[in-house]
């Protein structure tokens, strides 16, 4: 069992309440998943830098040390046991190679112009709070809470996943022929960081979004090549979409209003959203994908 | 009438206070505020009262209820009246999946649709759902009614035995063993009863429904499948 959330807002006048509606959802997931929690936030961007978000310790020096090393300016903004550098966009593979080479330690889990993300082991609350996601502004955002069946309780199999820039997905479920699908991802240029099924999925998205499919019609793909059970949401730079296994066995609502979607594991997620009681209120039908984009 | 504000009380006193109540009991109206999509409110109630939700309720409402009334002025989560035994259950709004799951008796009014799964198992009891249903819906029904005022989705009636479905919108998909049926006079007999039960009398027509049941070709073991088994 897990929790998930989304927070797609329509209304601008919203995203400064972002991080402090979705940590309010969040918390109230902690029944369906007290092992780890993780979430992800599309923030500010700028044209030409990219953010990357790292996990790991002793970062606080980080952005410094790329910096002279890559001789162009890095910022760094240390959260707990995550950084994220925003570092000029021709630069991204450069730093990545000096990280690998000399912090093996540190775990890249995101990477875009706006995705920030943040996982940790513990309670939702406690990590929310950590990460100050109660602080946070932005556009969307997505959260899980965990309560881990298919592998251990660790902070590499916390979600959200990130297998693609600004890209990102949550899962509740498990899936049946990840190991098959994995085997067919890699070769085509799809990496791993984890054995979790759950990152599959994500993979298969960005290989679906590489290869020229909107959202919408990468997720309408993943009906006929994903089996098990699941409702994902998956959030891109600009998108952020819906999608339960055809047999809808985890649970899902949703609610729309002028100013926002909102998407929990149960309704008691949602109670705490501004206009809720005037809210459309649905169930999110089986196999069927529901997506929005920004204008 | 006792009027019970789930922002302040919580769910186990409320569900403790109408386990206790006895048969005869003059406290007949309740009245339940601020539910706030809260799991398990009003389950297990055996006493001939109403209670009034005041807004959207979250997993097994109403379960195992018998003899009361229970009115959720918005949404069900999954599961309501799973179980129920006698008694009314009306959700004003939509229901998620499994509603009236098991349910051995009483009558169960869903005003908006159901998902997935509504009357799975049921035993007797009598759904009408004036909105649309999901997919899967009476599977392995027993026995008891579906009323179905708009459309079913895929594979209605899965493994059905003697429960009866009406729909008066279109089905996507019969599933197995369950067939359509002519409409006799002991179903419309049924069927107005429970449209009369719903309050829909003089708004549809007993005419406007298709009636689907089991094809009985499953209930005995046929040599000829042994190879599908």
């Amino acid at each position: 069992m897990c929790g998930i959330v989304g927070l797609f807002l329509k209304d601008r006048a919203l995203e400064p309440q972002l991080g402090g509606l979705l940590a309010a959802m969040l918390e109230v997931m902690t029944d369906r998943g007290p092992d780890s929690a993780g979430f992800a936030v599309y923030g500010e961007g700028q044209p030409g830098r990219t953010k990357l978000t790292l996990r790991g310790s002793n970062l606080a020096d980080l952005a410094k040390t790329v910096s002279d090393v890559l001789g162009a300016p890095v910022q760094g903004v240390l959260r707990d046991t995550h950084v994220v550098l925003s570092a000029p966009s021709e630069r991204e593979a450069a730093l990545r190679t000096w990280l690998a080479a000399h912090r093996p330690d540190i775990t890249v889990i995101g990477s875009g112009q706006r995705i920030e993300l943040y996982k940790e082991v513990g309670l939702p609350a406690d990590v929310s709070e950590r990460f100050g996601l109660a602080g946070m502004s932005g556009t969307h955002g997505v959260g899980h809470t965990r309560m881990a069946t298919e592998s251990a309780v660790t902070t590499d199999g916390a979600h959200p996943f990130s297998t693609g820039a600004d890209q990102c997905l949550v899962h509740n479920g498990s899936l049946s022929n990840h190991r098959s699908l994995r085997r067919m991802l890699e070769p085509r240029g799809i990496t791993f960081s984890t054995d979790n099924d759950s990152e599959v999925a994500a993979g298969y998205l960005s290989w679906k979004l590489r290869e020229g499919a909107g959202l919408a019609q990468a997720l309408e793909d993943s009906l006929s090549d994903l089996d098990g059970f699941f409702t994902f949401v998956v959030g891109t730079e600009s998108g952020f979409a819906v999608l339960r296994d055809p047999i809808s066995c985890k649970p899902a609502v949703m609610a729309e209003t002028d100013q926002y979607v909102a998407f929990g594991s149960e309704y008691r997620a949602l109670v705490g959203l501004p206009g809720i009681e005037a809210a459309r209120v649905f169930e999110p039908e089986p196999a069927r994908v529901y997506a929005w984009e920004r204008h | 009438m006792p009027n019970i504000d789930l922002s302040q009380t919580p769910r186990r006193e409320l569900n403790s206070q109408l386990h206790a109540l006895a048969p005869d009991t003059n406290e007949t109206l309740w009245r339940v505020e601020n539910p706030a999509g809260q799991h398990a409110l009003v389950v297990g109630v055996d006493a001939p009262i109403t209670v009034e939700i005041a807004g959207n309720v979250g997993y097994y409402c109403a379960g195992m209820n018998q003899k009361a009334t229970v009115v959720v002025e918005g949404n069900a989560g999954v599961g309501v009246a799973e179980n129920m035994m006698s008694g009314v259950v009306h959700i004003k709004g939509d229901a998620s999946q499994a509603a009236g799951a098991t349910a051995h008796g009483g009558l169960l009014i869903i005003d908006g649709n159901a998902s997935a799964r509504c009357g799975i198992s049921m035993k007797g009891v009598n759904i009408v759902v004036k909105g649309s249903i999901g997919p899967m819906s009476a599977f392995m029904a027993q026995s008891g009614a579906l009323v179905v005022l708009g459309d079913a989705g895929d594979a209605l009636g899965d493994s059905i035995y003697e429960a009866h479905l009406y729909v008066r919108g279109d089905v996507k998909s019969l599933g197995a063993d369950c067939v359509e049926k002519a409409l006799g006079e002991e179903e419309r007999a049924e069927l107005s009863g429970l449209l009369k039960a719903a309050g829909l009398t003089g708004e549809v027509q007993v005419e406007e429904f298709k009636y689907y049941g089991s094809g009985r070709s499953l209930y005995n073991f046929h040599v000829d499948n042994a190879l599908s088994y």
